[in-house]
């Protein structure tokens, strides 16, 4: 006995629910008319706003200008995933979820990560060539 | 479902022990797995907007952003793919509605704006080429060619992968097969949508600040 310590359990109960509706449990949502358009709406808007504030120059300061127009992008990735990809924490048993979770973690430590290293070696690693090589030419 | 029967003492009752792993109707698990493909593309996109990040001001006494992006042009390619989003949700819900031929005309839809993207695109591309400012210009460039490269392939292969399974959808309808694979492109579709958001947010947005 003490080499088999798990538990026997029948599953052929769930089958048979499951056959004779014809669905899975991994049936998602599959959105409406209505959500596409509210989705579609709401992407418009954000795309619309920041390539506005864009095109007409912007605020006067730079760093504000580039965080809103981030803002905007985040949140129309937000609208994407909930209207159009129908995202939710039921799906697939939050599976969908759960793998979306750890690839935005691993995105954002790729992507911080890669910028704060290369930063780290422009600014430490090129200080005679910058000041020295470039002073001569009078630039 | 097999099962082995174990007598482990001669008194007590038999005790019944799974042997295979569950079973699930075929295709359940598809989309699921496709989430995972899609999660994986994700994150080669994010190696490539990684370099970006790090290339992108490398401009090698070269042209920079500003004397090279129309915003206009790009503007209009993000209205091309938003609502070719649109449009493919309404095919797919004409086909959980069971109407194909609606859903045929939807898909057609989106296929032209597909490629109607796909020419801005490469007007664009052509164009800074013929300005000299090739992928081979700075690194820049280098960078700014192969995101935004990688991006366009993935949806020519999607109109690919449209134009096949209008076919499919013509020669057999509505059958489970042809569902889960439109739903497998659905996802596909929106998804490099949201990795241009990223594209125009990124590149040409904050370049032209």
């Amino acid at each position: 006995m003490s080499q088999h310590s798990i538990k026997p359990h029948s599953h052929r109960g769930e089958q048979d629910e499951h056959g004779s509706t014809g669905h899975d449990n991994t049936r998602n949502d599959h959105g409406s008319y209505r959500s596409y358009f509210t989705g579609f709406v709401l992407a418009v808007i954000l795309t619309v706003l920041p390539f506005a504030i864009v095109m007409t120059g912007g605020f006067e300061s730079r760093v504000i200008t580039a965080l809103t127009v981030i803002v905007f992008a985040v949140a129309q990735v937000l609208v994407h995933m909930v209207y159009f990809l129908h995202m939710n924490s039921r799906s697939d048993e939050g599976w969908t979820l759960l793998s979306m979770i750890f690839t935005v973690i691993v995105v954002v430590i790729m992507i911080s990560g890669s910028l704060w290293v290369m930063y780290n070696m422009n600014t430490n690693m090129m200080p005679q060539m910058e000041h020295e090589n470039f002073q001569g030419f009078g630039s | 479902m097999t099962t082995v029967s174990t007598v482990t003492h001669s008194s007590e009752p038999a005790v019944y022990w799974e042997t295979e792993p569950h079973h699930h109707a075929e295709g359940g698990s598809t989309r699921l797995g496709f989430w995972i493909y899609l999660m994986s593309d994700c994150l080669m996109f994010a190696v490539l907007f990684a370099v970006f990040g790090v290339l992108g001001q490398s401009y090698a006494a070269g042209p920079g952003p500003k004397a090279l992006f129309d915003l206009t042009l790009i503007a209009i390619n993000t209205g091309f793919l938003l609502v070719s989003s649109i449009t493919f949700g309404f095919a797919m819900l004409a086909m959980y509605e069971g109407r194909q031929a609606r859903m045929q005309i939807w898909l057609a839809v989106t296929l032209l704006l597909g490629l109607a993207f796909l020419a801005v695109e490469i007007y664009e591309f052509h164009h800074l080429i013929e300005l000299g400012a090739g992928p081979q210009r700075s690194a820049f460039l280098s960078a700014f060619f192969a995101l935004v490269g990688t991006h366009g392939l993935h949806v020519l292969f999607g109109s690919i992968w449209l134009v096949t399974l209008m076919v499919q959808m013509n020669r057999k309808g509505l059958i489970p097969a042809n569902t889960r694979r439109m739903e497998c492109l659905s996802m596909f579709w929106h998804f490099l949508d949201v990795i241009w958001i990223g594209v125009f947010t990124f590149v040409y947005l904050l370049g032209m600040i």
